[in-house]
């Protein structure tokens, strides 16, 4: 744990290599429900997974602490939690702290998991946001600490995930006595990157969570770029790639969705010179300046924060994502089976075109489907 | 005294087969052929032969063939015939010896020590032949983020962005001066960049006015002699290039002799016929960094701020904190020229040993721009001894956004590189003024072929980058991890900041 990136991506690879599943289920007025049917649907693409990851993201998981900060955290031993308590206490006022509730399950060498409902209190710089300073807080607690993890630092939400299938860890983790307005899954295929809890999906920065089919081409570029704005890819992961993406132009940089998807899976040359000409002026203006978080290669992926769940792929498409809506309630899923397991009838299905963004918005029954400047051009 | 120099080679010609048609005599510009009428035979002053393969070429009967003369001095790793001939030379006419093209020393090339990588079974490679597969490459400065705001629903862009230069393919053609080679050569390098959407660079001896109308892709450039600088040159080109050094030549200016300055080219260059041309050896206007930030910004305000200045420097030890500078003072492209890089005249010494591997200068300069979180300041274009497509894609995934070819290009035209730019007599008629030489290459067909060259080496980028799995070529820029080193040190690989292969 001292050296994350050896845990999470053991050989030094260049990254993780790895096949998924995905599911996200959200009820667009803001509805609570449980866990039965996203378990459900995500246990149904089994053979998509090895049984070396699974995990849940679950919003409007804590109204009772909505203003806290929920940190979920994993501890490979006594020593790591007594650190991480001083550090914590130190640096925040814990309203709350409990025992994460586990029963036995079918799951591999779990570790010890805590949860702490925390306010930055008087020690935050007064220059810097809080947000800023519990992300700060979260990768030295990440990297310095020892053998913890802090897998989950969001408001009135919260990530489970670990080795195992995600059946089992919904089962471990007993998800069964929890509700949410957003449930994001993901069951994973490593191909080298065996027995490390944290290193599961989904990865999570404050609210903001992706559970992520793919393998990014361009990682090598993504990564370096980020670099430049004082992210650290410590894991080695191209997940975490584009979870710092996301929170770079979303939070820093208070780009909307719609633009975000723009850069990280922008449209042709030959599509943007076609659009009308003030379009085309952003478009191109997006790839000059963003180039290099263009994400290339293999990917479909669900992103949630508080009140929006969004689903993407990459431009051509090399990875499965479909859609449905029934009622209240949006389904993103790597197959179409699982949706119509839990929904056999859907009011609307669709197969999302490359690179084009399926939005989901709290209170907002209308989910966006493409940008209508490039629409029928694809 | 008299000094015997062995000649470099040996000109043989099959009698039998030869017709006397006296083409090789009418070809060859240093005069080795010659017809002997008494004989009726076509004889040899194998003294003159450069090896450039002209008369091989025309031979209608090939009839001739070149060798290495096998006269030499006793065998020695260190007295090398090389070495014992410039020294005699030297010691004949005391002057300092001249040569033509780029380095030709064994310096490691470490394009030949990197390795790409291919997509296999975890993700997918990409067919070029049947998916859209993109090199378009914008150089000039590019902002930190962009302002975006909501008006009536719309999403509306407020940042204004530096003018960029539009590439359809990541390749542009190098600095080739106005007199170093003719107007049909400037010609076909600016119709052939026109053609293929990309640019030529003018080189250091200006731009003549009947090639203005390929303005809108040529970069203008600005040297230490200031040849053919006006206000009217600034404007006909679409980036203008501050040249603080070249590779081949790295601390001196370049040279022109007075016998390639002709009438027109004179005239280009706003100086008498037949003076020689010699640039000074550092800008005089540059001393320091502050200077360079005061003729950016000249050049900028002169122009409007409607065209991405770029500088140019030889690759040399501490690219990376010149190059640093050069992005804090205004400058919107860097050009890197590697040891490698070529000329038209040099002094063989300084050509031979002064200067860094392009190679590790990207790397350095990359790395370092970007941990001072200014890479998107400014683009990096990399020159010198780029061979083939295979060295383009490893020079922009080391972190270059395009790549200048001269060499490569003259090579398309006809060029053998004999490395005898500098006498002006280039028997293939490229660098040379001579008009009767000079006519030799025909801007119709010099420009097809370097329009084929630049098609294929494109095709063949597409191609390795459809294999690695990447689709546009902005994610291959500065992409080190499709990289891997053979047989090279750690730090080495430290310093192009790839891994070994295998690892």
């Amino acid at each position: 744990m001292k050296d994350l990136s050896r845990v999470n991506n053991p050989f030094n690879d260049d990254k993780d290599f790895a096949g998924c599943s995905i599911f996200g289920m959200m009820n667009l007025e803001g509805k609570r429900f449980s866990s039965r049917d996203p378990v459900k649907a995500i246990s149904n693409m089994h053979e998509r997974g090895n049984g070396l990851g699974g995990g849940f993201a679950v919003y409007g998981l804590y109204p009772e602490h909505a203003d806290d900060y929920a940190f979920h955290i994993m501890y490979l031993g006594k020593e790591a939690k007594d650190k991480t308590d001083r550090l914590l206490n130190d640096s925040f006022d814990v309203v709350h702290e409990e025992e994460i509730p586990t029963r036995e399950a079918d799951v591999w060498n779990p570790p010890f998991v805590w949860r702490y409902f925390i306010q930055p209190g008087k020690r935050k710089p007064e220059n810097q946001t809080a947000d800023d300073y519990v992300t700060e807080k979260v990768m030295r607690i990440n990297t310095e600490t020892g053998k913890a993890f802090v897998f989950s630092s969001g408001k009135n939400m919260g990530v489970f995930k670990g080795v195992g299938f995600p059946e089992d860890i919904a089962d471990f983790f007993c998800l069964d006595e929890y509700e949410g307005y957003i449930w994001t899954c993901h069951g994973r295929f490593p191909t080298n990157t065996p027995g490390w809890w944290g290193g599961a999906h989904p990865f999570n920065i404050l609210d903001w969570t992706v559970v992520h089919n793919g393998e990014l081409s361009s990682y090598g570029i993504n990564r370096r770029y980020l670099e430049m704005y004082g992210y650290k890819c410590t894991m080695q992961t191209d997940t975490e790639v584009l979870a710092y993406a996301f929170d770079l132009l979303m939070r820093r940089q208070h780009l909307p969705m719609e633009i975000v998807s723009q850069i990280l899976a922008p449209p042709f040359w030959t599509e943007i010179e076609a659009s009308e000409s003030k379009q085309s002026r952003t478009l191109r203006a997006l790839r000059q300046t963003y180039g290099s978080l263009l994400m290339n290669g293999p990917f479909s992926v669900v992103v949630a924060h508080q009140g929006e769940m969004i689903g993407l792929t990459d431009r051509i498409k090399l990875r499965p994502l479909s859609a449905g809506t029934r009622g209240d309630f949006l389904y993103l899923s790597s197959e179409e089976a699982a949706m119509r397991l839990v929904s056999p009838v859907l009011d609307k299905y669709w197969n999302p075109r490359g690179g084009e963004p399926v939005i989901g918005r709290i209170g907002s029954r209308k989910v966006i489907e493409v940008l209508a400047s490039v629409e029928g051009q694809r | 005294m008299k000094s015997y120099l062995p000649t470099e080679y040996m000109v043989e010609r099959d009698q039998e087969r030869c017709i006397r048609c006296k083409v090789c005599v009418n070809q060859c510009t240093y005069e080795t052929h010659y017809y002997d009428p008494e004989d009726d035979t076509v004889r040899s002053k194998d003294e003159n032969c450069t090896n450039c393969q002209r008369c091989v070429t025309f031979c209608p009967t090939h009839a001739i063939t070149i060798s290495k003369n096998p006269t030499a001095y006793r065998e020695n790793f260190n007295w090398t015939l090389e070495v014992i001939k410039d020294i005699k030379k030297q010691a004949e006419t005391g002057g300092v010896l001249l040569t033509g093209m780029g380095c030709d020393k064994p310096y490691l090339t470490y394009w030949d020590r990197l390795l790409l990588n291919a997509s296999q079974v975890t993700n997918p490679s990409i067919d070029p032949l049947r998916e859209p597969m993109e090199i378009r490459t914008y150089l000039g400065a590019k902002p930190d983020r962009l302002e975006m705001e909501l008006e009536n629903g719309d999403v509306v862009l407020k940042t204004e962005l530096a003018p960029q230069l539009c590439l359809e393919t990541p390749i542009m053609f190098s600095a080739l001066s106005y007199g170093a080679v003719s107007l049909n050569v400037h010609e076909s390098l600016a119709r052939a960049a026109t053609q293929f959407g990309t640019f030529f660079n003018t080189g250091e001896g200006g731009l003549d006015p009947r090639l203005y109308k390929y303005g809108s892709h040529a970069i203008v450039q600005v040297a230490s002699g200031r040849f053919g600088v006006h206000p009217k040159y600034l404007d006909a080109g679409a980036a203008i290039e501050i040249k603080i050094g070249q590779g081949a030549k790295p601390g001196i200016g370049g040279h022109l002799p007075g016998e390639k300055v002709s009438e027109d080219i004179a005239r280009t260059r706003m100086i008498p016929i037949g003076t020689d041309a010699l640039s000074p050896a550092p800008q005089h206007d540059i001393y320091s960094i502050e200077d360079l930030r005061q003729l950016i910004y000249a050049l900028k305000e002169a122009t409007d701020y409607t065209k991405p200045v770029s500088v140019k420097i030889a690759a040399v030890h501490n690219s990376a904190a010149i190059a640093s500078g050069m992005v804090r003072a205004g400058a919107d492209i860097i050009a890197l020229d590697g040891v490698r890089g070529a000329t038209g005249a040099a002094p063989k010494v300084i050509r031979d040993n002064v200067g860094i591997p392009i190679e590790l200068a990207i790397a350095s300069v990359d790395q370092r721009l970007r941990e001072e979180g200014i890479r998107n300041k400014a683009s990096i274009v990399a020159a010198g001894g780029i061979r083939s497509s295979g060295d383009v894609v490893k020079a922009i995934a080391l972190g270059a956004d395009a790549v200048y070819i001269a060499t490569a290009a003259l090579v398309s035209m006809g060029c053998t590189v004999c490395q005898k730019c500098h006498t002006g007599k280039c028997p293939w008629g490229i660098a040379t003024t001579d008009p009767w030489i000079a006519k030799r290459i025909n801007p119709d067909i010099a420009s097809e072929r370097l329009v084929n060259l630049l098609r294929g080496w494109s095709l063949e980028i597409k191609d390795m980058m459809g294999g690695m799995g990447i689709n546009a070529i902005e994610s291959l820029r500065g992409n080190r991890l499709h990289l891997r080193g053979v047989g090279l040190t750690d730090t080495e690989l430290r310093i192009l900041g790839v891994k070994m292969a295998g690892d």
